[in-house]
């Protein structure tokens, strides 16, 4: 046993899969100790907010405030209001205004802007403009007005009673900064939110959690099932075997897929917990489990170490558990390994149908997808909401299959290179 | 002297057919015998004859396709765990491949302790059983100090069948089946292995069923021989007339092939 275990570890295949594996459970395990939040709680208000770290403005007027001379400072706040599209129409503007296109250059900011302020009014009508793109030069102007002042901004408290604004005496200069681990309210969305506004990360490793969860439960019951059916059928034989292989025939005959999408739907939304569904996808998928044990089994229960127990006076019982099941086991574990994968991906194949579990209580991966599909995040292009679960499963599901030829591997001498 | 020599085991019309229709192999074919308690019984054939067949179904490991099997005088009734529990204290075997006889997962210890265990051992001290096991070790020359804790894999061929011969000593059978106990391993412990086998029997008195392939072999050590051809028992006698005077042409051939070492014994027979 030991010696078998030392083998697997030997091949890399295999570790790569199980150190994937291992530290997507660590993530899963860790992540909810650390970070308390309720996945499924709605913090913002809206929908898919980009990912990024989120610093509460009204905070941040009050934390201390530090001076810093920074060399760029300016023209970063003033390049990221002014985008290339507004220079592009800038530039249009000007050209038709009669400056030479030589003597505008886009990327210098501050002779853009003074060209603008000498050049633009707007009364001149541009022949050709229509009238959306004269307003739209008309708020590219307003916006622009102050844009090179350096003037700070006051802060102002609306009088209860009078309505008056009153000036607090606060000034927030240009150079003003605030240290962000001094601003009490600081929110890091990394992965951003979705489209019901809760945070994606804290809602991808719960979901994680539960597909985890179904895959395991969902691949045990079917390695159980098959596995039982599988070493009954094959190692007794006769009358017990044909009644065994006839409901497996019957399993095999109907797309397994087909069989959950039914089942599921009869089931009912009400009833659809995670298990339930973990459970309905173990019982549809067990079939090529108990196929492959069964041919394993009809091939051992002639060997002369299973004739040797009989003589023994080993009961049926003792040589199925001692003589026939442990050479089948590494089959097992490997077959173990694919129904989890495939529970677990099958259980997004429901849910984006919409027959997954039931959607107030816990999140899964398919729920995810199933969201963020019904909310058309891929055509509006908010990728933290759908391509994150993506890369996920595809990482859950691409360690097993590694573990599996890695064991493979060690199993079938005649595979290795 | 033939009326004090008592039947133990007899078949008859025993038949085994393996698949259905086109498929169909008839691996024994009809065939009656009687072996007598006491005496050394060779089997013979060639390979692929029906010997490993005919001998599962007197271990009463395969269900005969048809006939019958005769134990003590009295019809086999093996119907139910208990009874085959009881029949297979009194037939044991050691089988053709000893690399394949174990199972990998188990110790040497298990082996043996099953053994001591349907001798009805169960109860015995720990002490007692070590006794036991090293006695039966050192009965095929090995030392079950060394061996205890050790997997059957970590033996070589010659080492396992010694076991097994070991195992045969602990049970102590009235009947034992070696089928072809030699085939896998190297000339050399092959003498050794049929050294211990006679051995054994001297000290336990038991019948032994002895398979092989090798008709010379089956001179030396055996009492009473039977020619197997495809799932038939072609002639039948003691080693002296069947070898010495054989009537078949098959037996001639079976003869012939048997390596120049043995000239001496087909030189009697030319
Ligand atoms: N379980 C089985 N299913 C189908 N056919 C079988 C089975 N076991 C044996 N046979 C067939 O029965 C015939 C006799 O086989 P058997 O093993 O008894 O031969 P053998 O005399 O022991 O040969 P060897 O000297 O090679 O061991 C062979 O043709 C074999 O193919
Ligand atoms: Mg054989």
């Amino acid at each position: 046993m030991k010696h078998i275990i030392q083998q697997v570890f030997h091949s890399g295949k295999f570790i790569v899969g199980f150190v994937i594996l291992a530290a997507v459970l660590l993530i899963v395990i860790v992540y909810p100790l650390l970070i308390k939040d309720a996945p499924l709680a709605i913090i913002g208000q809206g929908t898919f907010f980009p990912p990024g770290t989120y610093v509460n403005a009204y905070d941040s007027l009050g934390s201390p405030k530090y001076i810093l001379n920074l060399e760029h400072a300016a023209a970063k706040r003033i390049a990221s209001k002014l985008s290339d599209d507004d220079r592009l129409a800038m530039q249009e503007w000007l050209v038709a205004a009669g400056i030479p296109e030589n003597e505008i250059d886009i990327s210098n900011t501050e002779q853009l802007l003074r060209q603008w302020e000498n050049h633009y009014d707007p009364q001149t009508n541009i022949a050709g403009m229509t009238n959306a793109k004269r307003n739209y030069y008309i708020r590219l102007n307003a916006s622009l007005k102050g844009l090179l002042s350096t003037e700070g901004a006051i802060i102002a408290v609306k009088n209860a009673d009078t309505g008056a604004l009153e000036e607090t005496g606060d000034v927030v200069a240009q150079s003003d900064y605030v240290n962000i681990g001094q601003v009490a309210n600081v929110r890091r969305l990394p992965l951003g939110t979705d489209n019901f506004g809760r945070d994606v990360l804290t809602e991808l490793v719960a979901a994680t959690r539960v597909s985890l969860q179904i895959g395991f439960v969902a691949g045990i019951v079917a390695t159980l099932i098959g596995l039982t059916l599988g070493l009954l059928s094959g190692y007794i034989g006769g009358l017990v075997d044909d009644g065994i292989m006839f409901i497996t025939n019957l399993f095999t005959v109907i797309p397994s897929f087909v069989l959950l999408i039914l089942i599921s739907f009869s089931i009912g939304q009400e009833k659809r917990g995670a298990v339930t569904v973990a459970v309905v996808i173990g019982f549809t998928s067990w079939v090529w489990t108990a196929r492959a044990v069964r041919a394993q089994v009809i091939s051992l229960r002639n060997r002369d170490h299973v004739n040797l127990s009989k003589l023994s006076g080993h009961s049926l019982v003792y040589i199925i558990f001692a003589d026939i099941l442990p050479y089948v086991a590494s089959y097992v574990v490997m077959a173990l390994i694919l129904q989890i994968s495939s529970g677990i991906l099958a259980e997004a194949g429901l849910s984006i149908l919409g027959l997954g579990p039931k959607t107030t209580e816990v999140p899964t991966l398919g729920l995810m997808m199933n969201w963020a599909m019904i909310y058309q995040a891929p055509v509006l292009g908010k990728w933290w909401a759908y391509l994150p679960v993506l890369v996920t499963i595809a990482l859950i599901t691409f360690s097993m299959n590694l573990m599996n030829t890695g064991l493979d591997q060690v199993f079938n001498p005649a595979l290795r290179d | 002297m033939a009326e004090e020599r008592k039947v133990c085991l007899r078949g008859s019309k025993l038949t085994k057919v393996f698949g259905l229709g086109r498929q169909k192999t008839v691996a024994v074919d009809h065939v009656d015998f009687s072996f007598y308690e006491g005496e050394i019984v060779s089997i013979v054939g060639e390979s692929g004859s029906g010997k490993t067949t005919l001998a599962k179904m007197l271990l009463g490991l395969l269900n005969p396709t048809e006939g019958e099997v005769y134990f003590q005088g009295k019809k086999r009734d093996i119907g139910t765990h208990k009874k085959k529990k009881e029949y297979w204290k009194n037939i044991q075997a050691i089988f053709q491949d000893p690399f394949s006889s174990y199972n990998i997962f188990h110790k040497i210890d298990s082996v043996l302790l099953d053994c001591i265990n349907m001798r009805g051992g169960r109860k015995f001290s720990h002490t007692k059983k070590v006794e036991m096991m090293t006695e039966a070790c050192g009965f095929v020359n090995l030392k079950f100090e060394e061996l205890t804790n050790k997997y059957p894999f970590e033996l070589s061929g010659g080492q396992m069948q010694r076991l097994m011969i070991a195992r045969i000593f602990l049970l102590k059978p009235k009947i034992l089946l070696a089928d072809e106990p030699t085939s896998m391993i190297d000339a050399c412990s092959r003498a050794t292995i049929l050294d211990m086998l006679m051995q054994l029997r001297k000290e336990i008195g038991m019948t032994i069923i002895f398979i092989t392939h090798d008709i010379g072999l089956a001179y030396y050590v055996s009492d009473s021989v039977y020619i197997m051809e495809h799932g038939k028992f072609v002639e039948s006698g003691t080693a002296d007339e069947v070898i010495l005077h054989p009537q078949e042409a098959y037996t001639q051939r079976l003869i012939n092939d048997v390596p120049k070492i043995y000239e001496e014994w087909d030189l009697s027979t030319v």
